[in-house]
């Protein structure tokens, strides 16, 4: 019970530094506020790994028979992943159809994505069960499982991201020849990054075309692969705009709102698709009456599809809502929290039909999911703080704001 | 003649196709360890064991039995009250059958208690090999499905695909946790001829072992000769595809706790349709993004070349 109060309390505390930046309320304590609760989030996960790597994961997770897979899955990896879907689309826009104005979010973004996958290896390496035998897919393998594939493509997506995010460190380091060699392979490693995550993302929603009568009809069909990747495409290019809003107001540097306006126009266009699919998927199949009929699932449901789908979808698609960069943060954050919502209904809530729920997270679960995403903010701002991440022309300019934020100066 | 020209076509064409399809399955067999067809060429012969609920009388030797095999950890209280006061057990990664009453309405709609044996159902073309990423679930020669802890990497997904909620965890296995499941005895006694520990421990002649057909044809000799006694429904006939475990009852299965709303063909093509057109999307996918970048790149590097001999001529 005392962790629940913990962790509602670290969580009311991130909601405030959010507000704060947002608003641009900057109070003297907002600083050591925030690193005291970082840090007590990173102790308690602390705490949370070397109780599961001694006691078994049963220890720490609600998970059992009934609920095999939990927060860890759902929440971590498969809305993790979606999160970062992000990457190749920017690449593609950028590298493959060449609208070269995305050029300045193209390393912020690549970055995004490869912490998100690096965070997304470690929720997994946490998770199985065998952890020491994370390699075996590698050289055990056994082609009609969708696992395998995604375990490969993840595999495999990550050396491409981590190719993709090399250039501003080999600048940085001043290795220009393995920077040229970089550059020459762009094109074809972007294009590897499309299909390696077009595979993926869908393959996510694969994993559960297997029980056809375990999950629950709204969100089981044998569309599943195409809804989990275009919900990625539209949660990725969501998570570019509040990644460039919190980065803008943490560096004091201008937001790109021109390029956020255009990603958030697509977002919509794209949320319109997914809901139209959605919708005819539902009718198609018969189900459309489940959707009204009150139970847990259709309630959950109908916050995920009218809520984080057809709301944002409708904000985005008004053009002076657009202009508002507030109301632009409000629908994608709408979005971002949508596609954990939908990756958590299919994993827990769409599985986990009857009376009562077999599965209900632990706290410590909840921690190490906040260590994740607070770790990864932190590193992510350390690399824009190290390397030439955000555009060149305003290098000097980031430096004195960055330096601003360091600790000992006073915030301006 | 004539006709038997056609036969000897038909016989040439048959021949053909069977060594064609000896050739694929041999290759198939290479490619694909899992591919159950290639192993097994009809399901006729798989060793099954036929549950009689009617006959059952929860005593739970069987448990016992399973225990003792496999080096499980027995704590099969015997000495409650015999029968049906046992408290209910459930499965799990040391402990790969139970029995339990269960109640439930029967044809007449009179409440009534069965015993069932639950254990892995074995299914002919099983989900958790198929779903499996490393191969550590795989169906033996002989057909029961074979668990191997050295491959495992415990992600799990068998539990959760399975459709009849087999394989269990070990929640409290730290870095080394395992999957358990019932594996019929597969190595440790039906390699060596005997019967697996559950069948030969049942007094009451509830499960009887033997071939799937000749158990399947018996099933439905009893069900015929005593209409009365029976339901018309052999649970795993059809389930899942069919399994090497197969029911009677004489109250419908749905009642007492099977789960009725099992798929009745088999589960790993709903994934291996989409898995197999992978290759032919990521090609068609390479040609496009491809195509488009090299066209694109071409025009903007001749837009720069047509720019740079605008300049020279202006200069």
């Amino acid at each position: 019970m005392n962790g629940w109060i913990f962790i509602l309390v670290c969580l009311a505390i991130l909601t405030w530094v959010a507000l704060c930046l947002v608003y641009d309320k900057r109070p003297r304590f907002l600083r050591p506020v925030t690193a005291i609760t970082v840090l007590c989030i990173w102790v308690s996960a602390l705490w949370t790994l070397i109780r599961r790597f001694s006691e078994g994961l049963g220890a720490v997770t609600g998970m059992n028979d009934a609920a095999p897979w939990g927060l860890w899955i759902g929440a971590d990896v498969f809305a993790g992943v979606a999160l970062a879907a992000g990457g190749f689309v920017i690449a593609a826009t950028v590298h493959i159809f060449r609208i070269e104005r995305f050029e300045p979010i193209l390393r912020p973004t690549i970055l995004t994505a490869f912490l998100g996958y690096m965070l997304v290896a470690v929720a997994l390496f946490i998770d199985i069960g065998r952890p020491l035998s994370w390699w075996h897919p590698l050289v055990m393998w056994q082609h009609h499982s969708i696992m395998f594939e995604v375990t490969w493509c993840v595999i495999l997506y990550s050396t491409v991201l981590a190719i993709e995010t090399s250039p501003p460190l080999l600048e940085r380091l001043g290795l220009t020849r393995l920077l040229k060699l970089v550059k020459t392979t762009t094109i074809p490693v972007v294009i590897a990054g499309v299909i390696l995550s077009t595979m993926h993302q869908s393959s996510l929603g694969s994993l559960y075309l297997i029980v056809p009568e375990k999950l629950y009809p709204l969100w089981y069909s044998p569309l599943l692969p195409v809804f989990f990747l275009i919900s990625a495409v539209a949660a990725g290019m969501c998570v570019i705009i509040v990644e460039s809003y919190f980065s803008a107001k943490i560096l004091r540097r201008g937001l790109e709102s021109m390029l956020m306006r255009d990603l958030g126009r697509a977002a919509g266009i794209i949320l319109f698709i997914y809901l139209a699919m959605k919708m005819a998927d539902l009718t198609a199949r018969g189900h459309l009456e489940m959707v009204f009929e009150g139970s847990l699932q259709s309630r959950l449901f109908l916050v995920e599809m009218m809520g984080c789908v057809a709301l944002p979808a409708i904000l985005l698609s008004i053009r002076k809502f657009r202009l508002l960069p507030r109301g632009l943060l409000t629908a994608a954050f709408l979005v971002m929290a949508g596609i954990v919502l939908n990756r958590v209904n299919v994993s827990w809530i769409g599985m986990d039909v009857s009376d009562h729920l077999h599965y209900i997270p632990t706290w410590m679960e909840i921690a190490l999911s906040l260590a994740f995403i607070t770790g990864g903010t932190v590193v992510f701002f350390l690399a824009v703080h190290y390397l030439p991440i955000f555009p060149r022309a305003e290098d000097e300019q980031i430096d004195e704001q960055v330096k601003s934020l360091l600790p000992g100066s006073r915030v301006a | 003649m004539k006709k038997n020209q056609h036969k000897t076509e038909t016989h040439e064409f048959n021949r053909r196709r069977f060594l064609q399809g000896l050739a694929g399955g041999t290759g198939l067999a290479v490619l694909s360890p899992t591919s159950v067809n290639a192993h097994v060429p009809s399901y006729a012969q798989t060793p099954s064991v036929l549950v009689d609920v009617t006959r059952c009388i929860g005593c739970r030797q069987c448990m016992r039995a399973c225990k003792q095999a496999n080096d499980l950890p027995d704590n099969t209280d015997l000495t409650a009250d015999f029968p049906g006061s046992w408290d209910p057990e459930e499965l799990r990664f040391d402990q790969w059958t139970v029995v339990n009453p269960a109640t439930g309405c029967d044809t007449d709609g009179n409440e009534v208690t069965r015993n069932i044996k639950t254990q892995c159902m074995q299914c002919l073309e099983p989900t958790c090999v198929s779903v499996c990423p490393v191969g550590a679930m795989t169906k033996s020669e002989l057909g029961p499905i074979l668990y191997s802890a050295d491959r495992c990497i415990g992600c799990r997904y068998c539990i959760m695909a399975c459709p009849f909620d087999v394989p269990k965890f070990e929640w409290e296995g730290g870095m080394f946790a395992v999957i358990g499941k019932c594996q019929m005895c597969a190595h440790t006694r039906l390699a060596e001829g005997r019967l697996p520990a559950c069948a030969e421990s049942c007094p009451t002649g509830a499960l009887k072992f033997g071939r799937r057909d000749s158990l399947l044809f018996e099933a439905r000799a009893r069900i015929k000769t005593q209409p009365e006694r029976y339901i018309d429904h052999i649970y795993g006939e059809h389930e899942a595809g069919g399994t090497a475990w197969l029911y009677l009852s004489d109250v419908p299965f749905e009642n007492i706790g099977f789960k009725s709303n099992v798929e009745t063909t088999p589960m790993p093509p709903l994934t291996w349709e989409v898995l197999s057109k992978i290759p032919i999307m990521a090609g068609a996918m390479a040609g496009l993004f491809g195509t488009v970048a090299w066209s694109l790149n071409r025009r903007e590097a001749a837009e720069r070349q047509d720019a740079s001999e605008n300049q020279e001529d202006s200069e």
